[in-house]
């Protein structure tokens, strides 16, 4: 990877009327990376791409791209390119004209264009379609020439605002694998916002987790799953069963011990040291936990409990199930690596012994205003966290 | 491939209309055509008999001049009306619902004026003792001696004046659905503000443009009322000159033959616009995506 900081966000902030759409966001991307801005709608993600595309000026702060300063330049002189969530294709144009577009403007050759339109044609897979009117194109289609156009003008940065949010599921995974194939073949830094954590997890060499204006985390799709620094990035990443606790002891170097109401005593990860006496969240990944009929095998690093079944969802690949422990309920999935048709699964309304290791379990410490809907109290609700919450809107 | 049956029911549906244009616009037509080919009689009617008299009399020296200065004056109009309409109508579209309702609203208000009335307004005002020459002289940009009155320029002003909203309308109809991002799209591409709008906003807004067009230039090239009223005998247009065989010197055929020379005027441009919008129309499907 070159230079970690080919583009860079310098403490920029948007304000609309009263709303702070961007606040503060610093942030550097290096070049030919694949990066993503994820959030929910109206977390500033698509401003931050505006300011970039030079739509939006920021009221304070410097974008620099490769050295330079362009907070300042008119969008027609920044060499980024824009795929938006409409496509924006030029109705009486077609797709050839389209795609011809950004150099006809700069004036250059006529055979010069040719060649290049039909390179770009053909990198997206449109030649017989140059002829047609975008009018009858399908969805994906539309977005290849939407690809190409922008391609065409070898931006520094290509800026993609939600591509994919116009097409059904199918094309949708077909395009995301067509998107990255495209990445590793033209090497042009990829800027992408999206609010579907499956397409930035899948695409992204780092990802910008953002909320309410600001950056909550920066990282890879790895860290930022496994080890999110805030309780919204880890309700929004991924499904998750939160818990409010106090650490009550450390227990060696990296380790805590925690109280929660109702629960044993846990013994947590402790990487952000998180010192004794403090308020904390509790997460754990549904994935995360054991669940068995007869009790684990004891080791010091475990947390076991009991538990009641609640419901079972058997869905194929995994096996979802609600587990009742004191006054939580708990979402807990299985990987059915082996199904033998000897072995009684477990069923609704059993006791069962649920497990998980110290390790995989994280301390959160960060309450805000908009951590405590995540966390929903009383524990009925927690359950809600998991599934449908992660995909706002 | 359409059946029988939705042949019939598509005849049925449009068949009224159809006899209501042939009753009202082609016949009548028709028998305006067939006046010009008739000669007077001597009351002031229309006399027996077919004669070829009426088209020769129609190289009258005077009406190229008239025919040329009718088609100066409505395409000057055109231009000037479009020219004010686009970012008019840009502007309008661009608006808060709030504001846009009001705007509409105040460029529909004249219409609740009677037209005589508003040209007699206009009369008032550039009269020597109006308000406008008055002002115009007060800062000596006129000479208190010029008319504004009764020439070309009176005639022009009060045509931009009165055409003005049927520009306007269809402008703004097609400027508040268009998608403004493709404007963004083109900046982002590279291209200048004026780019964008030129290369992008007018083909974007083309039918509203050439509707505005016709429904300008059409009806100007009819114009009598404003000539009448504004112009002076160097201010003539055609329709003056039909006007004043029919009242003045009772001659039909005459007024017929001019007539239809106005008739074929104003088709063939429409059926030169109606061309190009069904050519650049033809790839396009019949229910457009809203993006």
């Amino acid at each position: 990877m070159a230079s970690t900081n080919y583009l860079e966000f310098e403490n920029v902030s948007k304000h609309f009327g009263s709303i702070r759409a961007v606040d503060r966001v610093s942030l550097s991307i290096a070049k030919g990376e694949f990066f993503s801005l994820l959030g929910p709608s109206g977390c500033g993600k698509t401003t931050l791409l505006r300011i970039l595309a030079g739509f939006e000026n920021p009221n304070t702060g410097r974008v620099i791209l490769n050295g330079r300063d362009i907070t300042d330049l008119p969008p027609h002189q920044r060499r980024v390119n824009t795929i938006f969530q409409s496509y924006a294709l030029f109705p009486h144009l077609t797709v050839r004209e389209n795609i011809a577009f950004g150099l006809r403007i700069e004036k250059r050759l006529k055979k010069e264009i040719d060649t290049e339109v039909d390179r770009m044609l053909a990198l997206v897979q449109m030649e017989d379609q140059a002829h047609k009117y975008p009018d009858i194109l399908s969805g994906g289609q539309k977005q290849r020439v939407a690809i190409a156009r922008a391609l065409i003008k070898k931006p520094e940065v290509l800026l993609l605002d939600e591509p994919l949010a116009a097409l059904d599921l199918k094309l949708r995974q077909r395009m995301l694998m067509e998107l990255d194939l495209i990445h590793d073949e033209v090497g042009i830094t990829f800027l992408y916002v999206t609010h579907d954590q499956g397409e930035a997890m899948s695409l992204s060499d780092h990802i910008a987790v953002m909320n309410l204006g600001i950056i909550e985390q920066i990282g890879t799709p790895a860290e930022i799953y496994e080890a999110p620094r805030s309780s919204f990035v880890a309700a929004f990443i991924g499904d998750t069963n939160f818990f409010e606790g106090k650490v009550t002891d450390i227990v060696g170097h990296e380790y805590s011990r925690l109280t929660i109401d109702g629960f044993p005593d846990v013994l947590c990860f402790n990487d952000k040291h998180i010192s004794a006496g403090n308020p904390v969240f509790l997460s754990i990944r549904p994935e995360k936990f054991h669940i068995s009929r007869d009790a684990p095998p004891n080791s010091n690093k475990r947390n076991i409990m009991r538990g009641l079944v609640e419901d079972v969802i058997y869905q194929g690949l995994l096996t979802k199930f609600w587990v009742r422990v004191q006054e939580y309920r708990l979402s807990i999935v299985q990987q059915h690596s082996r199904f033998l048709l000897d072995e009684k699964p477990i069923r609704w309304n059993e006791e069962v012994w649920i497990s998980w290791h110290a390790d995989d379990s994280f301390m959160l410490e960060r309450y805000s205003e908009s951590d405590e809907q995540l966390v929903s109290l009383p524990p009925e609700n927690i359950g809600d966290v998991n599934g449908e919450a992660a995909t706002p809107e | 491939m359409k059946n029988a049956r939705s042949h019939l029911n598509e005849l049925l549906v449009t068949l009224p209309s159809l006899l209501w244009l042939a009753i009202f616009f082609l016949i009548p037509t028709l028998i305006v055509l067939a006046i010009a080919f008739k000669p007077t009689d001597f009351y002031g009617g229309v006399g027996a008999g077919w004669t070829l008299e009426t088209l020769r009399s129609l190289g009258n020296p005077n009406y190229p001049a008239i025919i040329w200065r009718t088609i100066l004056l409505s395409i000057a109009t055109t231009i000037i009306c479009i020219v004010l309409a686009v970012p008019t109508g840009y502007y309008i579209a661009r608006l808060g619902t709030r504001w846009r309702q009001i705007m509409l609203l105040l460029i529909i208000v004249p219409f609740w004026t009677s037209f005589l009335i508003r040209i007699y307004a206009w009369k008032v005002l550039l009269h020597p003792d109006g308000l406008i020459k008055k002002f115009l002289a007060s800062l000596s940009i006129v000479d208190i001696h010029t008319s504004l009155l009764h020439n070309q320029w009176a005639v022009l002003l009060v045509m931009v004046y009165t055409f003005l909203p049927f520009a306007i309308l269809p402008i703004y109809a097609a400027a508040e659905k268009f998608d403004y991002h493709l404007v963004e799209a083109a900046r982002d591409l590279g291209a200048r503000q004026w780019q964008g709008f030129y290369k992008v906003f007018l083909p974007g807004i083309r039918r509203g443009l050439l509707t505005a067009i016709l429904v300008v230039f059409i009806p100007a090239l009819g114009t009598y009322l404003i000539p009448d009223i504004m112009g002076g005998p160097d201010a003539e247009m055609i329709g003056n000159k039909i006007a004043q065989r029919v009242f003045v010197d009772r001659n039909l055929p005459h007024a017929s033959a001019l007539s239809a020379l106005l008739t074929l005027a104003v088709f063939l441009p429409m059926v030169a616009v109606l061309f190009l919008q069904r050519k650049k129309d033809g790839s396009e499907p019949i229910i457009k995506e809203s993006a």
